[in-house]
């Protein structure tokens, strides 16, 4: 197994965090994604960890703990989408977008003036691409409890937050406070992806919040096997990509690694891809739909 | 302000802004505000490849951005397309990072490629620019109308004869086009802020497509001019103007168009802007 576990990698206490704390961000945004595809809100999620990162290049320069500045940033931005309007879907787009315009405004900023402070190279990078690797430990036990907050926090509002996802109309009718509801799952959205913001990046946060429980959405008949399809993997993704980014090290005489973001999303894709083909195929075989083979999308 | 090393600015800055309002008017009207995110961070995954290569920056960007534009467009028919959207944003920014941790770029260089660096830009890049960027306007006044009408009313169109299908993967080549020369004017990050607060605020003042659209086009100018003005005398990013002054254009429109019509309501019953249906 020498070829495939380069010497010394689980002796590696970072990559042994990276792995603890992969997974654990694996999950937590594979259940909180399979809402975000439900309710068609990939692009919150994703300006949500750009807000977020806007937040984490300011903790770091307030000298504040990153995790807050990631986490605190994110819920702000989700409140400022609700404040401009997110009910109506052609509304949510714009909110969305002009949210994001500002943050990354401010990102420029808040980096620039990174860049003037500190003689250290990489921290943009670092902050923008994120390193499982370079996570400190002392972030662990935060990030644990963050994970569960949320994990609990969905499954006491899964069933009015599924209703309303699915048939707003039908939700609000037999009385569930569809707002309340939306802004509810907005705020663990932003705890969620500020969460794997800090921990794996912006680019894998997005990632593994949309394309695991994309792949799952396509084959699980049901959503309580979606929930479970998506967690695994997205930990799959996670694990390969951290031991395919430890090995690469050594893949090039410059001794120059690939980072994990590169190898994580191509396995993601991978499973995307695969999940796919399967559906297809098996709609092919059995000549009607078994599983949807799309989320359903409920007509205003 | 405008001494000679800062000509090329104004003169790019400009050309960027105005098409940027273009693009994002139509961005806005068809809620794709995700693609015209998607697609300039594409564009810059592409700028990293070509620096890595050693090809003319410009055509990486061109190639990625066409790609990941038509990456969205094809995805999108088989899969809900916000989630083709983020599947493609993020291969294309996990190239990038890829392509980043191969080369030996100098920090600087990343920075100005995602929030630009307008006093980079060289006079014989100008050219390029502007052909790009005619050749982007032309595009959309080509499709004006068979656009205008598949982004207000897909059903109505598509039963007029319009190739729904076409008039969409030609928008996002637009888009690419649009991003791609305008990335390494004001980066990949915030060429998406012009694209959206202008247009959405002149959206919300008129409704006619024609006055909006030129709305948009002077808000973009305005702003982008003011983002010049305040970067030369700070010393601080232009992005963070761009980006900031953007958002606050949209809000400041918002606020102003909330209480003008509080004024106006008993007054006369007011047409409300004709809400797109989805």
């Amino acid at each position: 197994m020498r070829w495939l576990f380069e010497p010394g990698l689980f002796a590696n206490g970072s990559v042994r965090t990276a792995l603890v704390l992969g997974a654990l961000v694996a999950v937590v945004s594979a259940v909180v994604g399979v809402f975000t595809v439900l309710r068609g809100q990939s692009f919150a999620g994703h300006a949500l960890t750009d807000v977020a990162t806007a937040g984490g290049a300011a903790a770091s320069l307030a000298v504040v703990a990153p995790l807050f500045g990631f986490v605190g940033a994110g819920v702000l931005g989700a409140g400022a989408m609700d404040a401009i309007g997110v009910q109506r879907v052609k509304d949510r787009d714009v909110a969305t977008g002009v949210v994001l315009g500002a943050a990354t405004g401010l990102s420029a900023l808040f980096l620039y003036l990174i860049t003037l402070s500190t003689s250290t190279t990489g921290t943009t990078q670092l902050i923008l691409f994120g390193s499982v690797f370079s996570v400190e430990p002392s972030t662990v036990p935060d990030a644990v409890v963050l994970g569960l907050l949320v994990l609990v926090g969905l499954t006491l509002i899964r069933r009015p937050l599924l209703m309303s996802s699915i048939s707003p109309e039908l939700a609000a009718a037999r009385g569930i406070r569809v707002r309340w509801v939306g802004v509810g799952f907005m705020v663990m959205l932003a705890v969620a992806v500020g969460l794997s913001a800090i921990v794996i990046g912006s680019i894998l946060s997005t990632a593994l919040l949309i394309g695991p429980p994309a792949s799952s959405l396509k084959v699980a008949g049901r959503l309580s096997r979606a929930f479970v399809l998506a967690s695994a993997l997205g930990v799959i993704a996670t694990w390969w990509g951290v031991v395919l980014a430890y090995d690469s090290y050594y893949w090039f005489a410059s001794r120059r690694g690939l980072p994990v973001s590169f190898f994580v999303v191509m396995l993601v894709m991978v499973e995307f891809v695969v999940t796919n083909l399967y559906a297809r195929w098996r709609y092919w075989r059995v000549g009607t739909a078994v599983a949807s083979p799309r989320p359903t999308k409920v007509e205003a | 302000m405008f001494s000679s090393f800062m000509t090329n600015a104004w003169i790019s800055g400009t050309i960027v802004a105005i098409l940027a309002a273009a693009v994002g008017f139509f961005v806005v009207l068809r809620g794709s505000a995700f693609a015209a995110h998607a697609i300039p961070n594409g564009a810059f995954a592409g700028a990293a490849g070509a620096n890595l290569v050693g090809v003319n920056p410009l055509v990486g960007l061109v190639v990625f951005a066409l790609a990941a534009a038509f990456g969205i467009g094809v995805t999108s028919r088989r899969t809900r397309s916000d989630v083709a959207t983020a599947l493609a944003l993020v291969t294309m920014l996990a190239l990038g990072a890829a392509f980043l941790a191969a080369s030996t770029q100098y920090e600087p260089e990343v920075n100005a490629l995602l929030f630009g660096e307008i006093l980079g830009v060289s006079s014989n890049e100008i050219l390029p620019v502007a052909l790009l960027a005619v050749s982007c306007v032309l595009g959309l006044l080509v499709l004006y109308r068979p656009l205008l009408l598949s982004s207000i009313a897909p059903d109505l169109s598509s039963a007029r004869g319009v190739n729904v299908v076409l008039v969409d993967v030609a928008f996002l080549v637009i888009v690419a086009l649009s991003s791609a020369l305008s990335v390494p004017v004001v980066g990949a990050l915030l060429t998406f802020s012009l694209t959206i607060g202008p247009p959405a605020a002149a959206r919300l003042v008129s409704a006619r497509p024609a006055r909006a659209l030129a709305l948009s086009v002077a808000l973009s100018l305005l702003t982008l001019w003011a983002a010049i003005t305040c970067s030369y005398w700070t010393n601080l990013p232009i992005g963070f103007f761009v980006g900031t002054m953007s958002a606050l254009v949209y809000v400041m429109v918002r606020g102003g168009v909330a209480v003008s019509r509080s004024r106006h309501a008993h007054v006369r019953a007011r047409t409300t802007m004709p809400s797109v249906t989805t």
